[in-house]
C-alpha cells in the first residue's frame, strides 16, 4: 500500500467527522474539480479551540489529512491553530507520497480560513499575511491541477 | 470475502494456460531459431501457438507478430502505418479521444515528428459515429485506428462499419483489441482489419506478450532490431513460455466465449441494475455495446480513491478513474471526454468482472458499494451542499 499505516487509520476512522451547528467559524478550501473539498468547523471558547469538526470530499489522504489535522488543534490555543504547518500535519501521518502533499496543505489551509472566519465575525484584527490563499502553495502547479 | 473485480487491468492466469506453460519453463527449453532438436521442438510450439491465434481471429499465420504485449503491438502498429503514410507524403492520422495511452502518447510522439493528429469525438455514450470518419479522411490520411473497446467504459466501438470505410477510401486501419479479444469475437476479414492489437494476459494468459496481426501487404517499421525473428519484423528470442500460454488462453476463451459471454453480462446486468439504484449514480457508457464485464459509474459527491480503499478493505478490488488513481489532479481523459464535469469524473467506480467471478461475488459487491458511497457522502460536504441544493 502506498499509504502509511497512519494515514489509513485516520482514513478508516477518521476523528471528528460532522459539523458544529453555532461555529465560530468555518472555513473551506479546495475545489471539487481538482478533486478535494474540506470544511473545518471550529467553536471557540477563551482563545481556545474547544471543539473542531470536519467535512471532506477527496482521496484517502485528503479524508487522513483533515482527521489528523482536527487532532492537532483541538482543544489548543487559536496561536498554535494558525501556527500549524503542512508539514507537521504529514508527518503526524508518519509522511504522504509527493503527489499527495497538497492534501496537507488544503489541511493547514482549511485551519486557517476556519480561524480567519473567526476573527472576522468577531472582528478581531490581523495580518492579512498570515493567511495564505490557495494559489501561494504552489502543489497545484506541479500537479497541473486545472 | 475476497472478490477480484478489476479484470480489465489484468486477469488470473488459467490453469489451461499454466498447464501449457510448465513444460517450456522446464524441459522444452531450445531456442526456436537453432537447427537442432532442442530448437525444433520450441520452434513447432511458436508455429502451433501462431496457428491458434490466427484462426480466432480469422487471419493468416504468417500475418501474426509476437511482441511483449499490447503497449508494443500498438506503437508498432502506429509507428508502421505512419512511416508508409510518411513515405507518400500522407501525414495526416485520425483516432478518438479515448485511445488506451499506448496509441495517445504513441500519436503525441508523432505529432512532434510533424504529423497532424486528429481525434474524433466519442459523444455522451462513448461511441465514435462513422459519419464523423467519413467526414475526416482526407487524401493524406496515413492511418485510422479506432479502438475496439474501451478499457474503462467498455463501449464496443463499430468497427466492422470503420473498417468498411477505411478499405473503401483506401486508408489503413488499425485496431486497439485488448480489451475485446477473447471476450467478443473477432474476425479481422469481415471487418476489414488491417492491424490489430491484442495482449494475453487480458484474456486469463501470462503478463508481458501479447500479438499484432497485420495483413499481408503492409510492411511493418522494426522497434527492435536485432535477428531475424518474427519474420524479420520483430528482433529478439522469443518469449515461447509467454507465447504458449497465451496460445492457450486465447483458445481457451474463444472456444467458450459465448457462454462466458452470457453468464458474464448477466452478472454485469445485475450489478448495472442494483447499483444504479444508489441515488445519484449515473452509468459510464453505452448500456447495449458493452464489454460483458465491464461496470463503470459515477456516484455524485464522493472521489473515487476513497471509494476503492473502503472497497478494499472489505476485500473487493475494483478501479476508478479519479485523478488521485492516476497519479495527476485531473481525472481520466475517458471519462473527460463522454463530458462528465471533473468533479463527477473524480467519483467513478469501474468493476471489471470475468467468468471466474460468480453471483455470490456479486450479491457481496451489491451490499458493499452502497454502504461505502453513503459513508463517504456521511463525511462529505459537496454531497451536504446537493441535498441543501434541492
Ligand atoms: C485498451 C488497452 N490497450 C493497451 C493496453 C496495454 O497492454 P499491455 O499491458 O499488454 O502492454 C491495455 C492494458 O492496459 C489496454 O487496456
Amino acid at each position: 500500500m502506498m499509504y502509511s499505516e497512519k494515514v489509513m487509520d485516520h482514513f478508516m476512522n477518521p476523528r471528528n467527522v460532522g459539523e458544529i451547528e453555532d461555529a465560530d467559524g468555518i472555513g473551506e478550501v479546495g475545489n471539487a474539480r481538482c478533486g478535494d473539498i474540506m470544511r473545518i468547523y471550529i467553536k471557540v471558547d477563551n482563545g481556545i479551540i474547544t471543539d473542531v469538526k470536519f467535512k471532506t470530499f477527496g482521496c484517502g489522504s485528503a479524508i487522513a489529512s483533515s482527521s489528523m489535522a482536527t487532532e492537532m488543534i483541538k482543544g489548543k490555543p487559536i496561536e498554535e491553530a494558525l501556527a500549524l504547518t503542512n508539514k507537521a500535519v504529514a508527518e503526524a501521518l508518519d509522511g504522504l507520497p509527493p503527489v499527495k502533499m497538497h492534501c496537507s496543505v488544503l489541511a493547514e489551509e482549511a485551519v486557517k480560513a476556519a480561524v480567519k472566519d473567526y476573527f472576522d465575525k468577531k472582528g478581531i484584527a490581523y495580518d492579512p499575511k498570515e493567511f495564505p490563499d490557495c494559489e501561494s502553495c504552489g502543489y497545484c502547479e506541479i500537479d497541473k491541477c486545472g | 470475502m475476497k472478490v477480484y473485480a478489476d479484470n480489465a487491468a489484468t486477469t488470473a492466469l488459467s490453469s489451461a494456460a499454466k498447464t501449457a506453460m510448465l513444460p517450456y519453463f522446464d524441459s522444452i527449453y531450445g531456442n526456436p531459431s537453432s537447427l537442432h532438436s532442442f530448437g525444433q521442438e520450441a520452434a513447432r510450439a511458436l508455429s502451433s501457438a501462431r496457428d491458434t491465434i490466427a484462426k480466432h481471429l480469422n487471419a493468416d499465420a504468417r500475418e501474426i507478430i509476437f511482441t511483449s504485449g499490447g503497449s508494443e503491438a500498438d506503437n508498432q502498429a502506429i509507428i508502421s502505418a505512419a512511416m508508409l503514410g510518411a513515405k507518400k507524403g500522407k501525414k495526416h492520422i485520425i483516432s478518438t479521444k479515448i485511445e488506451h495511452h499506448a496509441v495517445l502518447h504513441t500519436l503525441d510522439r508523432l505529432k512532434k515528428q510533424g504529423f497532424e493528429i486528429e481525434l474524433l469525438e466519442v459523444y455522451s455514450d462513448g461511441i465514435v459515429h462513422p459519419k464523423d470518419l467519413e467526414k475526416a479522411i482526407r487524401s493524406d490520411t496515413a492511418l485510422v485506428t479506432v479502438m475496439y473497446a474501451n478499457n474503462e467504459i467498455g463501449t464496443i466501438q463499430p468497427i466492422a462499419e470503420l473498417g468498411g470505410i477505411c478499405r473503401e477510401r483506401n486508408v489503413i486501419f488499425h485496431t486497439d483489441a485488448v480489451q475485446a479479444a477473447g471476450h467478443i469475437p473477432i474476425d479481422v476479414k469481415a471487418e476489414n482489419i488491417d492491424l490489430l492489437t491484442i495482449s494475453a494476459h487480458k484474456f486469463h494468459g501470462p503478463k508481458g506478450v501479447g500479438a499484432l496481426f497485420c495483413r499481408r501487404g503492409i510492411t511493418l517499421t522494426n522497434l527492435i532490431d536485432g535477428g531475424a525473428q518474427e519474420r524479420g519484423k520483430r528482433a529478439g528470442t522469443e518469449n515461447v513460455p509467454g507465447i504458449v500460454g497465451m496460445a492457450a488462453a486465447f483458445e481457451e476463451a474463444c472456444t467458450n466465449i459465448e457462454a462466458n459471454a452470457a453468464r458474464v453480462s448477466a452478472m454485469r446486468d445485475r450489478l448495472i441494475e442494483g447499483l444504479l439504484e444508489i441515488p445519484e449514480s449515473i452509468l459510464n457508457g453505452h448500456r447495449e455495446k458493452r464489454l460483458p464485464g465491464n461496470v463503470n459509474l459515477c456516484f455524485k459527491g464522493i472521489e473515487g480513491e476513497s471509494m476503492l480503499l473502503l472497497l478494499d478493505s472489505m476485500g473487493i478490488a475494483a478501479s476508478s478513474g479519479s485523478a488521485c488513481t492516476s497519479g495527476s489532479l485531473d481525472p481520466s481523459h475517458v471519462l473527460l471526454a463522454i463530458g462528465l464535469p471533473h468533479e463527477i469524473a473524480h467519483g467513478s467506480l469501474r468493476l471489471s468482472l470475468s467468468e471466474y467471478n460468480t453471483e455470490e461475488e456479486m450479491d457481496y459487491i451489491l451490499t458493499a458499494v452502497p454502504q461505502v458511497v453513503a459513508r463517504l457522502r456521511e463525511m462529505s460536504p459537496v454531497w451536504k451542499k446537493m441535498q441543501e441544493a434541492k
